[in-house]
Order: structure tokens, then C-alpha cells, then sequence
């Protein structure tokens, strides 16, 4: 290795978002990537395959983004903090094991650069069309956190974020980033290691027992994670499990699981979202936009503004779940336009929060929404 | 019935027991290392994988590394279960990902001992890019495949491992598709350590198993084992029993067999060879970095 360099880079860089992620994840403690080269994601597996080995991780570079997933699950359960990346094709085939992850409450994080799809579609060009699939694409009922960074800033920070909240609810966590953020270049400021959030697993009270519960909940409905090679004797199933982690296929065992998959997030969800408001104190047209359609957004208020429109931003940072208290509370008293870079996915999450109709201002990627296109928007809902 | 496509039913000897009156076990010396919280267990009478189960602990127990160090991984499928049946750190994972998965857990936790266990239909079909890849890092694991020539979960279907012109709900005019030759797909792949057994050969699975666990680098070992209810009864082989039989008769134990020779057909006067073929060193995949925080092996 050419050089050696700590593992939080502290320090004032001019850095991409994809890059900043990969920064974000070595920062939290992230020991174990493995991957699988696609556009627009690719620069995260590089640089995590130059850094990591410089602090003692692994990086891997799999056959397919199916074993990437499998791969940090089973790295994960050794006790790493353990990461993947992709856009959406590998997304789609990661799906399988993102439901093993939240079945068997297995922390880790998984990146999506989202770009033009269905399919193959655009791959060097941006899209936000991966928001429902990142919330609903694995089959069945779980809950999971999606963070969707609008900054190369933010993808450092949200990465961070993701481990933490990984770690601390037993989950996978999705970063929804997109192909502008992901190619973006911008000041990105690491502080010390000492001011980087850490939050550990729970670890189970008492040692080894033949009577663990592997599964049994505190009142928080997590329960402890115990670690493997020291006498547990954890088994680990994707099937319907009782509370000892052993197959358990009755309807009852699957409603007791499920509902507590679900309810682990529901419940603390007021203290998972995040969300980001500008000019909405007197707004009579609430703006909703996430990811880099947020940053034209910016100016479409401030071109909305200056024709005297009483216009502000809303920019949900958790898309998953979504800051539904406050997007209702908004739209009591204002009207909602939503804008993004796929045919109206949010939008119809909105209107499902909101009660009524919403402006959409929708293209389904391969270009940013320009500010002028979403002013339209704008200027619609207010008149 | 094509007779001379599968084995005649073999002579066996009439069953004489010594009688001993009523013979109640209440425990096995294995238990501690076996949940029999869970028992009865799902699999079928007949059926071989008891037999993998206890000479995986068997092994595991003569490998001196202490139980907790070893982890079990295993797919879908009938053989998927043998991991939830071992009262170890086991890990039943998604249909074909039991090896990606074994390879996260392996490079964060050189310490433990991770054997994979699964299915020929599970690490051949769905998982096979996964098996050719981690054979071709020759990653430190052991990969026991239990071929029982058909998927035996879902009621007896076409399999990678199937022979051809046997029968399955999936084959109903017989089957077509030439199966893998599973040693010789290792062996190209780039494992150290190959064998097949059968079992019938108990002991000399459990030796080969043990001798998994001590070889660095990517050990594989096939299992041949009934799976009367799926395939057996199809195919004229018969009942487990029976085909226990077909192994005695049929097997030839050749360990420096060429590889190419080492197709199954389960024909009549048709040798299935068992050994252990391959036991050979190349470079362990060690990936750069990992020597500074975790303990080596």
C-alpha cells in the first residue's frame, strides 16, 4: 500500500458524493464492503477498495449484487459493520436478502444510486425512481429507514447516520442517494473521530445460556444482538421464528414476528425522521422535493418568491418512513407540490398523508427537473 | 420401468434382530451439539441426512477447534435444515446465497471454523456462481453438498444433479439434461480439496469432513444420500434402505480417479466412484488489510 491514512479523513476536502459515503461508512466503523461495480455507484467500491485495506477492513468484490448482499449479512452477524452499494439493477437483485435482513434484524446498510430506470435504462443518467421499491421491494411487511441525501455534505453525514440507526433497531438501511449527488463534487468537512456518532448494538444482559431467546424483545420490541464464536449458539433463520430464533411456521409465530418487524419502526418513528424546511412559516404552496431534485428546488423557490408567491421547501430526508406529522400539518394550511425524477411515487405517498390532491411536477430521469419546470409547478398550485 | 436404465432391487438379507425386549433411548452422546428441542425433525423416513448431521459432529468434535468456534451456514432445501438442527451458531439463509453469506461471516471472523451444508439443487442451480467464485478464491471454508439428485423440499423435482433419463415431477418422460459432475466442477473451479461419499460410507465421510476442517482453502466434499420420497421411489430405486444397497453395490472407492470419469448414472452395472480425489495447495485468499484487526488463523 502506498500510503497509510487514519480512518476518519478530519478535515476540509473537495470531495463527490460517492466518494463522501465511502468516507461516511470508514467514519462510522465500517470494516467489511462487499460489492459489485455498477454506474452510478462504482466510485464507492473503489474507494473503499484503496481505504479500507489501509485500516484494517475488507473489501471483497463479489460475482453479482447477490452475493454482495449475503456477504454483508454474514459479515454483519460476525460483528462487523458492513456495507453494500449499487444502483438499480443490483438493487433489484439485493432485494432477496434485504428481507433476510429485516426478518432476521440483521444491521447493515445498503447504498442505491438511483439512475434512470426500469432495467437497464440510463445508467450514467440520473433517476429517482428506486423510492418505492427501496421501501416495498422485498416481499412481505417489514420497515425499514431510507435517508435520501440532497449534498455531498450529507451523504457523509447520513451514511454515518445509517450505521448508527442499523446498529441501534436491528435493520438494513437504505441510502437512496442519486446520480447527481453521487457524481456531485462539493465541500465535504469530516470532523474528528471523536465527534463522529457511535451507536453499539444492544448486547444481550448475560452471557451464554442454553435458554437464550435470541429474539425476545426488549420493551423497545428490539431485542439484543449476540455476537457468533462465543458460545451463544445462535440459529438464524429467514423462516417464521419463535423468539428462540427456531422455525416456527404457525400464523401465530408469523403475526407475533411480522407485527414486531413493523411496529419496531412505527413506534419509533417520530424519533427516526428527519426533514429539512425552508421559507415555510408563511408558505400557502408547500413545495415537497428530495435527493438532487431539492437543490433545483432551492431555486425554484427563490424564483417563485421573487414573483411574490408565498412559497417554501419541504425536503424529507428520511423517505422511509416518510415525516408524515409534519407534511399534514404543512398542508392544512397550504397547498403541496411535489416534485421528482420518476412518473409521481412520492406524490401519491403525499396524497395519501395529506388527504387531497397534489401538483406533481414529474420527469422520469435522465436530466435534473429544472427550477423553471418546477416554478410551473408553483405557479400552478398557487393560482 | 426401463430396467436396464436404474438398479435392480439388490438381494437383502433377511432382517434378524437379537431380541432384547423393549430398548427405550432416551438420549444420544451428540445431543448437547444437536437441538433436540427440536425434534421430531422434518426429514422423511429413509432419508440420509441423519447420517451427514452426525458425522459433520463427529468430525467437528475430533477437529480439536472447540464447538463455539464452529459455524454452520446452509441454504434452502431439506439439506438447508441440517443447520438449524445443530446446537452451534447456524445461519439458514436464502435460497442459494449460503456461500456469500459463509464468505461475509469467514473474512470479518477468521477464527471460526465455517462449513457450509446445503443441497445440490440449492449450491448447483441458484447458487452455483457463488460456488465456482468462492472455489476460485479458494476461500478458507467447507462446502458439504448432500446430492440426493432431485429437490426434495418441493415434492421431487429436476435437479442440476439429476442423471439422465431418471424421473421426476419435472422430468415426467425422464430426464434429458446431462447433470454435473460435481467433483471435476470443483476441481476446475479451483478447490483444494475434493471427495464424494456416500451415506453408506459413514466413517469415511466423517474423515473426509474432518479433513475439510483441516484443510486451508476451499474443501469440498459431495454426499451421495437417498431421498426415497422424491427420488427413490420414481426412479425403481426403492425405499432408503434400498438404495443404501445400490450404494454398496455400485460404489468403487478409486481416490485417484480422473476426475471426468466421475459422472453418476445410477444404471445398472454403472460404478459410482467415491474417494477423496483432490488434496492440493494453492495461494488461501487473504484479503489485504485484514491481518491489522482481527486475529489470524
Amino acid at each position: 500500500m502506498r500510503e497509510r491514512r487514519p480512518r476518519v479523513l478530519t478535515g476540509q476536502h473537495f470531495m463527490s458524493g460517492d466518494h463522501a459515503i465511502a468516507e461516511g461508512a470508514l467514519a462510522a466503523g465500517c470494516s467489511f464492503f462487499a460489492g459489485y461495480p455498477i454506474t452510478p455507484s462504482t466510485e464507492i467500491a473503489e474507494r473503499l477498495a484503496t481505504r479500507l485495506p489501509e485500516v484494517g477492513g475488507i473489501y471483497i468484490q463479489m460475482e453479482d449484487e447477490l452475493g454482495s448482499m449475503a456477504a454483508i449479512l454474514g459479515a454483519a452477524w460476525g460483528g462487523a459493520r458492513a456495507m453494500t452499494a449499487t444502483s438499480g439493477p443490483g438493487f433489484t437483485l439485493m432485494m432477496e436478502n434485504i428481507g433476510l435482513a429485516a426478518m432476521t434484524e440483521t444491521p447493515c446498510v445498503v447504498v442505491n444510486v438511483m439512475r434512470g430506470a426500469p432495467s437497464t435504462g440510463l445508467p450514467t443518467l440520473v433517476g429517482q425512481g428506486d423510492v418505492m421499491q427501496a421501501r416495498f421491494g422485498s416481499h412481505g411487511d417489514y420497515e425499514l429507514v431510507a435517508y435520501c441525501p440532497s449534498s455531498c455534505q450529507e451523504a457523509f453525514d447520513l451514511t454515518v447516520l445509517a450505521f448508527n440507526t442499523a446498529d441501534l433497531y436491528r435493520i438494513p438501511v437504505i441510502i437512496l442517494a442519486d446520480e447527481v449527488v453521487g457524481h456531485l463534487t462539493e465541500k465535504v468537512v469530516i470532523p474528528p473521530p471523536e465527534q463522529i456518532p457511535r451507536v453499539e448494538r444492544k448486547a444481550p444482559p448475560s452471557g451464554p445460556s442454553p435458554h437464550l431467546r435470541l429474539y425476545e424483545p426488549d420493551d423497545d420490541l428490539i431485542p439484543p444482538m449476540p455476537p457468533v464464536g462465543e458460545g451463544y449458539r445462535v440459529h438464524v433463520t429467514g423462516l417464521t421464528h419463535d423468539e428462540r430464533g427456531y422455525p416456527a411456521t404457525q400464523a401465530e409465530a408469523h403475526e407475533r414476528l411480522v407485527k414486531r418487524l413493523c411496529e419496531k419502526i412505527r413506534r419509533h418513528a417520530r424519533a427516526i425522521v428527519r426533514y429539512e424546511e425552508e421559507l415555510t412559516e408563511d408558505a400557502e404552496v408547500v413545495l415537497v422535493a428530495y435527493g438532487c431534485t431539492a437543490r433545483s428546488a432551492y431555486r425554484a423557490i427563490q424564483l417563485a418568491r421573487e414573483r411574490g408567491i408565498k412559497v417554501g421547501l419541504f425536503r424529507p430526508i428520511t423517505l422511509w418512513p416518510f415525516p408524515e406529522e409534519r407534511m399534514a400539518q404543512l398542508a392544512q394550511k397550504a397547498e403541496v407540490v411535489v416534485a421528482e425524477l420518476n412518473m409521481g411515487q412520492m406524490a401519491r405517498e403525499v396524497e395519501r398523508i395529506i388527504h387531497k390532491p397534489v401538483v406533481r411536477v414529474n420527469h422520469p430521469g435522465g436530466t435534473i427537473l429544472r427550477p423553471e419546470l418546477i416554478l410551473e409547478g408553483i405557479m400552478e398550485a398557487a393560482s | 420401468m426401463n430396467e436396464s436404465r436404474v438398479a435392480t432391487q439388490p438381494e437383502a438379507p433377511p432382517l434378524s434382530l437379537p431380541s432384547l425386549g423393549e430398548v427405550i433411548a432416551t438420549h444420544h452422546p451428540l445431543d448437547s451439539y444437536i437441538r433436540v428441542d427440536r425434534f421430531p425433525h422434518i426429514w422423511c423416513p429413509g432419508c440420509g441426512l441423519g447420517i451427514v448431521l452426525t458425522a459433520f459432529v463427529r468430525a467437528m468434535l475430533a477437529s480439536g477447534i472447540p464447538p463455539e468456534k464452529h459455524v454452520c451456514v446452509s441454504g434452502i432445501g431439506c439439506t438447508g435444515r441440517i443447520a438449524g438442527y445443530l446446537n452451534l451458531d447456524s445461519f439458514h439463509t436464502t435460497h442459494g446465497r449460503a456461500i456469500p453469506f459463509a464468505t461475509g461471516l469467514h473474512l470479518v471472523r477468521p477464527d471460526l471454523e465455517v462449513t457450509v451444508i446445503s443441497g445440490d439443487g440449492d449450491l448447483f442451480a441458484i447458487g452455483g456462481n457463488h460456488f465456482i467464485h468462492a472455489a476460485r478464491r479458494n476461500l478458507d471454508i467447507n462446502v458439504i453438498c448432500v446430492n440426493n439428485f432431485n429437490y426434495g423440499m418441493t415434492g421431487g423435482q429436476l435437479g442440476p444433479t439429476t442423471p439422465l433419463g431418471a424421473f421426476s415431477t419435472t422430468s415426467p418422460h425422464g430426464n434429458y439434461e446431462p447433470p454435473f459432475n460435481l467433483p471435476l466442477l470443483a476441481a476446475a473451479a479451483g478447490a483444494v480439496f475434493v471427495a464424494r461419499w456416500t451415506v453408506l460410507h459413514a466413517r469415511q465421510l466423517e474423515r473426509a469432513i474432518l479433513g475439510a476442517m483441516k484443510k486451508r482453502g476451499f474443501a469440498f466434499i459431495e454426499v451421495l444420500s437417498p431421498c426415497p420420497v422424491g427420488f427413490g421411489k420414481v426412479n425403481d430405486v426403492g425405499e432408503g434402505v434400498d438404495e443404501m444397497w445400490l450404494y454398496r453395490r455400485q460404489c468403487i472407492v478409486r481416490h485417484d480417479a480422473p476426475l471426468e470419469e466421475l459422472e453418476i448414472r445410477l444404471e445398472k452395472g454403472q460404478p459410482i466412484i467415491l474417494g477423496n480425489f483432490v488434496d492440493r495447495e494453492r495461494p488461501v485468499y487473504s484479503p489485504l488489510g485484514r491481518e491489522e484487526d482481527v486475529p489470524g488463523d
